[in-house]
């Protein structure tokens, strides 16, 4: 543990340092890290929360004065306690609404999107599954709709010359941010699944049945798929341009749709003039692309991090006056 | 003394007492809590329903589906357990030299204490890709590896009880088979199993009740998905897996979500509740007849 912490430091520690010398006066927030207190309060998306509380975890270690409450009422429930001004910092699966950005203004709340990771889904089969190459998202939503429940049992079912065999269902359980993401993007709406399949929150246990399984299909957090590339197989997705697999560039690119999205954190123009915030949120930039990482997400590139970093320095720069 | 007596006696008492508050405990929890659910749930439906998903959109609270897992598991691994169980008994009762079963017995015995966890992973790991080099089609999780498994577990369940079962037929029996020119094999099989058959199926009833209530195995390798069938290839989801799968994920408490693992429990408490009669009946009737 000890290993990767250093690890981590370094890199973050050299881009404070380049940051700091290119926006000059801006690093005020971060040499007063030592004496730090205060609450920074975080809501929003519970797919961006598992990086969110992973960064408030080790952010909390360095800086004991400081309490981070993350909560996780989803996107849409994060942004009406954003526009009110009750919370510092929303976590978002997806930009924000026109409304919600009307709520801000009617409160004179301003804020800065920043990106944070890109959240990617994979569907897999069994390497002996030499039939199933890719997937169209009407074929996925007929597949997994609740109308599909007890009906849609065979392969033969959901395309014309796939065997006449049953097709075991494996997926992320209920109560899973992954859940709510593939239902809301190939059923249409949230939570609206078939419920004859093995669902578990358990990633683990998903590999283990669909590497087992010759007549097995599956989908979860990309990450796990590239933890075991031997066991399983992508399927590609055909969103009507054509089937594409998904990579860490088909992610980024945005040609692998529906099942990819970017994941933000919005910062409120009220919470970024105090210190304590300002070095979280520094702190959440320089540590996300590994905490991303672990909790499954594809992390964002050191470039693409520092481009973020200089959009906070340059929104929290354009605050200073006001105050 | 009288008081040292009387000291001793109240520890006792409130030692068993414990026992028996403990399950009243358990049974007022399962039953306060399953009123919660019933209220939403009629009991009509959760008998007859034939679908098991009260964590999505589409609701159903057909216990059904995760009943049929239990007994399909169930009924797999007692019909591995009873014959070899029972052939290990009327070995060890009648064939084995004293030698060799003092040193089978404690072996058999180690069956009955590996932990259930390594049981359920040697089921995934090992007995199910090798059923799947025979069968092919057999799916990675399928209630046939966790049943064979869980069968292998209660063979000395089956075999202990059973050899004290035929150890307990009245010597004279087994003499006047011998005098009527029977051999070991005729008296084994035709006078003693059927002299001991009671006490056999006391212990092949406790078996049943032990592989209705196991969870580990079935948890691992049998799947996690309730459906209606008897297909062993297929994964499955036990009553058991069920109320892991919910507590362990996120479940709020007090949902009628979380409220469908003790409608489960009470169901698999009922049952190995008749289970359990029907062995204490049948033991009675058995201890009666040689007396």
């Amino acid at each position: 543990m000890k290993n990767i912490a250093s690890i981590l430091l370094v890199p973050a520690l050299a881009l404070m340092a380049s940051c700091g010398g290119k926006t000059g006066e801006a690093g005020k927030g971060d040499s007063a890290t030592s004496k730090l207190s205060g609450t920074v309060s975080v809501d929003g998306s519970s797919t961006v929360y598992p990086i969110t509380e992973a960064v408030a975890e080790d952010f909390s270690g360095e800086n004991k004065e400081v309490k981070v409450a993350v909560a996780e009422s989803g996107t849409g429930g994060g942004f009406k306690k954003f526009g009110r001004g009750e919370i510092d910092i929303n976590d978002a699966s997806r930009p924000i609404k026109p409304t919600e950005d009307s709520l801000c203004k009617a409160n004179s709340i301003g804020y800065q999107e920043l990106l944070v990771a890109f959240d990617g889904l994979a569907v897999v089969v069994n390497p002996q599954n030499d039939w199933c190459k890719d997937m169209t998202v009407a074929e996925l939503k007929m597949l997994w709709e609740p109308a599909a429940q007890g009906k849609i049992m065979k392969w033969s079912q959901v395309r014309k010359g796939w065997p006449d065999q049953e097709i075991h269902l494996f997926g992320a359980g209920s109560q899973s941010g992954t859940f709510d993401y593939f239902t809301e993007v190939i059923c249409g709406k949230a939570k609206a699944s078939r419920g004859d399949y093995t669902a578990s929150e358990d990633d683990n246990v998903l590999v283990q049945g669909i590497k087992g399984d010759k007549n097995a299909l599956g989908f979860f957090g990309m990450a796990y798929y590239e933890a075991n590339q031997a066991d399983l197989h992508l399927v590609g997705i055909d969103n009507g341009n054509g089937a594409v697999k998904p990579s860490i560039e088909t992610v980024k690119n945005k040609t692998y749709t529906p099942l990819s999205r970017p994941l933000f954190i919005y910062v409120s123009s009220k919470a970024a003039v105090r210190p304590e915030v300002q070095a979280f949120v520094n702190y959440y930039l320089d540590n996300t692309a590994e905490l991303s990482k672990e909790v499954g997400y594809v992390p964002m590139t050191a470039e693409e991090i520092a481009s973020e970093k200089g959009k906070f320095d340059t929104f929290v720069k354009s605050l200073a006056p006001q105050k | 003394m009288r008081k040292k007596e009387k000291v001793i006696e109240i520890i006792l008492a409130a030692a068993a007492g414990i026992t028996i508050l403990t399950t009243i405990g358990i049974i007022w929890v399962l039953l306060s809590e399953s009123v919660g659910f019933f209220s939403h749930v009629s009991v009509w439906d959760f008998l007859t329903d034939t679908q098991w998903t009260p964590l999505f959109a589409d609701k159903h609270y057909g216990i059904m589906p995760l009943f049929s897992g239990t007994l399909l598991t169930t009924l797999i691994a007692i019909a591995l357990a009873l014959p070899v169980g029972l052939t290990v008994a009327v070995y060890l009762s009648e064939y084995a030299p004293r030698s060799f079963r003092a040193v089978i017995k404690p072996l058999l015995e180690i069956l009955a204490a590996i932990p259930t966890v390594v049981y359920g992973y040697f089921a995934l790991t090992v007995v199910t890709p090798f059923l799947q080099k025979i069968y092919p089609d057999l799916a990675g999780f399928n209630a046939l590896s966790a049943g064979i498994v869980m069968g292998i577990m209660i063979i000395p369940l089956i075999s202990s009880m059973s050899e004290d079962a035929l150890y307990a037929v009245p010597k004279s029996l087994r003499e006047a088979s011998y005098g009527m020119g029977a051999t070991r094999f005729q008296t084994a099989f035709k006078v003693l199993v059927p002299s001991a058959s009671s006490g056999i199926i006391v212990s092949v009833i406790l078996a049943i009740s032990r592989a209705v209530g196991e969870t580990m195995i079935v948890a691992i390798a049998a799947g996690q998905q309730p459906r209606l069938t008897f297909d062993p290839t297929v994964p499955i989801e036990t009553i058991t897996t069920y109320i892991v799968q919910v507590s362990m994920g996120d479940v709020a408490r007090g949902t009628p979500e979380y409220q469908t693992i003790f409608a489960a429990g009470l169901t698999l408490f009922v049952f190995t509740l008749i289970l359990n009669n029907i062995s204490i009946r049948i033991k009675r009737r058995f201890q009666q007849k040689y007396e």
